[in-house]
């Protein structure tokens, strides 16, 4: 692992990279692919190089909080299967799974993409729940990116099952979609030594100094920020690399 | 009698259409891809790695593990709850002993071989589906294989015996149903998965049986076919 750092850092610092790219490229291929599952009422698979990740929303109807009544819900998980590296194994979720579910979770919700006042149906009683699931089919690194970008392309295919007379027909879509406001979308940038990357690899993603994952909206505001990492960041740091972050997002929601 | 033609139009014995892939995922030693109508499942094979924790292991050959999950948005209506289950788990041991007597792993003493399936979307079959993408996956690794395992649901729906039934198909209700899985080895026609919920007679289930071994040739030959284009030149 020493030694993997020591190359990876001076690769980098050189304005290389152990896979050829330039220190600002996402890997190849970028794609979205939308409804990849019938069951679910919005999916979507995103593959980075060869990270393959994919998600889908579920939307059931439930009873408001009680300190909002006239709200729905979102809710988001993301599950790092074992099937997806030998990394990981069955059992409960690990807090790498919980961060990568925390962070896109608020990317989406803080931005106020989904009006959640629109999804209440009958105030105090029945309102709709968004459930976002996300899941690793192979994990080649940048989790991060992968997870928020597919949570955002699965919103983006979901349609409401159809309601009436108080039950629920989820064989049948109705042609009412989850109306997004805002579409966020996650950049990771990585310190290693005093530069920065974007969409480590899987060996890249074992052994940065630092990152910060800047969730931003198409008008450049910010809905989340998550540093992680043993380095710290000076303020600098975060000026550059939100920099980074927003003007790389621009890229990937070319993609969706 | 009732049901004189299938709901989705298909031939008595005709599956749902069916499509295979092998190495789909990159991590993985082994993988596969098996998606027969709406039910889809991706399977992902590990080892020979070695097996913790130790209890567990056997000195004198490896063993395989079978790991079945539904992805959560994978059900029709509501949300599946991550984490095994008692049906998850059920399936997963039949799978290990519909697919274990296959394999080979006395070379890889203390070791085991594991086997993850994932479904991300279902429609009934989806325990054979698993089972099919799993062997697809476990000779995709380069494991020693006795022979090829493939399975489909049988059944009966009112007095017609039915081959792959769907899910509108299970929940028949004008007259008496049987799902019957069975998985069978492609060479010796041996049947290493049985599992049967329903009501049907001894006769009924012979028959059933009889189509089971015509149906699982043939999705054995495209699992085969599945693998020759991964290794094709």
């Amino acid at each position: 692992m020493k030694e993997l750092k020591e190359h990876t850092l001076r690769l980098i610092e050189e304005g290389r990279r152990n896979d050829g790219r330039k220190h600002m490229d996402y890997r190849e291929p970028v794609v979205v692919t939308y409804g990849i599952s019938g069951t679910a009422e919005g999916s979507a698979q995103v593959q980075i190089g060869d990270t393959i990740v994919m998600a889908g929303v579920k939307l059931s109807i439930e009873t408001p909080y009680p300190d909002t009544p006239d709200q729905g819900g979102i809710m988001v998980n993301v599950e790092l299967y074992p099937l997806s590296s030998p990394e990981y194994e069955p059992g409960p979720p690990g807090i790498l799974a919980v961060e990568l579910a925390r962070v896109v979770d608020r990317g989406i919700r803080e931005a106020k993409a989904i009006d959640l006042k629109k999804l209440c149906i009958e105030k105090g009683a029945k309102a709709w729940t968004v459930g976002i699931d996300i899941v690793t089919v192979n994990d080649a690194g940048n989790l991060f990116d992968a997870c928020a970008l597919a949570a955002l392309a699965a919103l983006k295919d979901a349609y409401f099952p159809v309601y009436k007379d108080g039950e629920l027909h989820y064989e049948e879509k109705s042609k009412k979609k989850v109306s997004l406001s805002k579409e966020p979308v996650s950049v990771t940038v990585y310190k290693f030594g005093n530069s920065y990357v974007i969409d480590p690899n899987a060996e890249e993603s074992c052994v940065y100094d630092a990152r910060l994952t800047v969730a931003s909206t198409d008008d450049g505001m910010l809905s989340a920020l998550q540093k992680g990492g043993d380095a710290p960041l000076t303020v600098e740091d975060v000026n550059k690399m939100i920099d980074i972050a927003i003007e790389k997002a621009t890229f990937l929601r070319k993609k969706l | 009698m009732v049901y004189k033609k299938r709901l989705d139009g298909r031939g008595w014995e005709d599956t749902r259409p069916i499509e295979a892939k092998a190495g789909v995922i990159k991590n993985a030693d082994g993988s596969a891809y098996f998606k027969i109508g709406k039910t889809t499942a991706y399977a992902a094979v590990y080892g020979p790695r070695e097996l913790y924790p130790r209890f567990l292991q056997n000195p004198k050959t490896g063993i395989l593990r079978c790991f079945y999950n539904m992805m959560p948005f994978s059900g029709m209506g509501d949300r599946v709850r991550p984490g095994a289950n008692r049906r998850s788990k059920e399936i997963s041991m039949v799978m290990e002993k519909a697919l274990g007597l296959v394999v080979d792993l006395h070379d890889y003493p203390n070791s085991t071989v594991d086997v993850f399936v994932e479904l991300s979307q279902t429609d009934a079959g989806s325990r054979c589906a698993a089972i099919c993408a799993a062997a697809i996956a476990l000779a995709d690794a380069g494991i020693d294989m006795k022979d090829m395992v493939s399975a489909v649901a049988v059944g009966k729906i009112d007095d017609k015996i039915v081959a792959d039934l769907d899910y509108h198909e299970e929940a028949y209700e004008e007259g008496p149903v049987a799902d019957i899985p069975v998985a069978m080895l492609y060479n010796t026609k041996e049947i290493t998965l049985l599992q049967m919920d329903g009501e049907v007679s001894k006769e009924e289930l012979l028959n059933a049986l009889e189509l089971a071994k015509r149906v699982t040739e043939k999705i054995a030959q495209i699992q085969i076919k599945a693998l020759k284009e991964r290794y094709a030149p």
